[in-house]
């Protein structure tokens, strides 16, 4: 069988892009390949490692088992796309501040993940180290955190800072 | 990856006709996160997607007499929040919860993670003969690497074990599996979606190709406020279960004794356990750590530990004590 091709318009970062992409081409591919938005990176391309991680329609998602072809319509907001204009987002002048990275490889999911798990928990959502799902707000303590953040791994080890700059933006 | 043709059909019928036009290795799409991976690795190389996550089964409805129904196209996380799973099924939330990242529950579906398959390393490498993966081929991990797998129920062709969490849950809530195909609907009773591997390890469930889940139902269980998931895994999160429990108590206060008691085990065969001979036990004891205890021991009379699992059995016996102590504190 000879690769399929297939007409598709995404929203990234704000601004409408219409695409010609194989099939079999991933949202993660279609985003660095593509649009030379090499913000989220491939690190496994597994779905174990989180470095990918982007916003899709607002909510956090594993780029590399995404196919592009599967997301017609949606709205993708990479780290590029986080900030207002060339400014920071508040999160990363927090990983700044608080030293949330050493190499930087996995920086970019770990921003767009801890932007997600924020409005996540300000949603209500529980987590696996929640006592009570059944009732209760979420509090995000630094199990909370941790647990919510784990499906991004830093090689570097740098979580301490990492869950300093989440619990920060978390009060 | 091997090429593929994209599809996405307006309603149910329209993607089963749809799958019903490619060859038996045409597969429905969901979040994908399962199955875009095992295409990248060789292990699914389907000619045809059909893409089912736009179908209207992403709603959850809470019933009137205390059950659910669950969407086969509702995301893992927003089942796991939703209210009534939460109110009503805890053990069904957490497991859910247990399983994967934040990032993959948002892309994996209710259907998808019950038909995903197993992550036996042979399995997913195709340099390697598997049995389920190539039917007559061998299977290495039976004298390999088999840690990770079955204590329960395996066959001399295969020692896979399913690797879902929320399934685990649904198995001891007794869940109702909708399926449509193209002779139309019937329903699925868990435990009896998933099959034990016998000399047929290539099937993981009892639907045949083209049968579509449209819907989980869970049916009322009044007791199931008393429920938990319990789950043992290598790292602190993020990894699959070594060995996991789902749990649901019935419990007399007045007198300290079980009425009844559902149980279900994973990670530990080739289905999610459901622990029926534990449970035949419980009818009616005290609800000591002793009655569990022997509970516990008659359901793993029947385990068969590979070389380097043993530690499976004692691992599930001390967790489904634990699991039921900790519920009758709860």
């Amino acid at each position: 069988m000879d690769a399929v091709t297939t007409e598709i318009v995404l929203t990234v970062n704000g601004r409408e892009r219409r695409l010609s992409v194989d099939t079999r081409t991933s949202l993660l591919d279609l985003l660095r390949e593509h649009l030379d938005l090499v913000g989220a990176k491939k690190g496994c391309d597994h779905g174990q490692c989180g470095a990918c991680t982007v916003l899709i329609d607002g909510r956090r998602a594993n780029a590399c088992l995404a196919l592009a072809v599967a997301h017609q319509g949606a709205a993708v907001t990479t780290v590029e796309g986080l900030g207002e204009g060339s400014g920071l987002h508040p999160l990363q002048q927090a990983f700044i501040e608080h030293d949330a990275f050493q190499c930087g490889y996995c920086t970019p999911g770990q921003l767009c993940s801890a932007v997600a798990a924020l409005a996540e928990a300000r949603a209500g959502w529980p987590s696996a180290v929640t006592q009570d799902v059944g009732h209760g707000e979420v509090v995000l303590d630094e199990a909370e955190i941790r647990e919510r953040m784990s499906g991004n791994i830093c090689r570097c080890g740098a979580y301490p800072g990492i869950v300093g700059a989440v619990a920060e933006q978390a009060r | 990856m091997r090429p593929f043709a994209y599809e996405r059909a307006a309603d149910p019928d329209g993607a089963i006709a749809a799958l019903g036009r490619g060859t038996p290795a045409a597969r429905y799409l969901g979040g994908g996160t399962n199955l875009v991976d095992l295409m990248r690795l060789g292990v699914e190389e389907p000619e045809l997607l059909v893409d089912v996550t736009r179908l209207p089964h992403g709603e959850i409805e809470a019933l009137g007499d205390g059950g659910v129904r669950i969407g086969a196209a509702v995301r893992n996380s927003d089942c796991a929040a939703d209210p009534a799973v939460r109110e009503r099924f805890p053990v069904l939330a957490q497991a859910l919860l247990a399983g994967a990242s934040g990032q993959l529950r948002n892309q994996a579906t209710v259907g998808g993670n019950l038909l995903q398959r197993t992550r036996c390393t042979y399995f997913q490498d195709v340099t390697k003969p598997c049995n389920k993966r190539e039917p007559g081929s061998g299977c290495p991990a039976r004298e390999g690497d088999h840690r990770n797998l079955a204590v329960l129920g395996h066959s001399e062709a295969c020692v896979a074990t399913h690797p879902s969490d929320m399934a685990v849950a649904l198995v001891a809530l007794g869940a109702h599996v909708h399926v449509r195909g193209r002779r139309g609907e019937r329903i699925v009773p868990m435990p009896g979606l998933h099959r034990l591997p016998g000399d047929e390890p290539e099937r993981d469930t009892v639907l045949t190709h083209g049968e579509l889940v449209t819907a989980v139902e869970v049916p009322a269980l009044p007791w199931a406020g008393r429920s938990r998931y319990r789950k043992v895994r290598d790292r602190a999160s993020y990894a699959f279960a070594v060995v996991s429990v789902a749990a649901a108590l019935d419990l007399d206060e007045a007198t300290g004794t079980v009425r009844q008691a559902r149980i279900a085990l994973g990670g530990v065969a080739h289905v999610p356990w459901r622990a029926t001979a534990a449970e035949a036990h419980l009818r009616g004891v005290p609800a000591t750590e002793e009655s569990f205890a022997t509970a516990a021991e008659a359901e793993l009379l029947v385990a068969e530990p590979l070389r380097d699992n043993a530690f499976k059995v004692p691992l599930a016996h001390n967790l489904i004590v634990r699991t039921l102590l900790d519920l009758v504190n709860a």
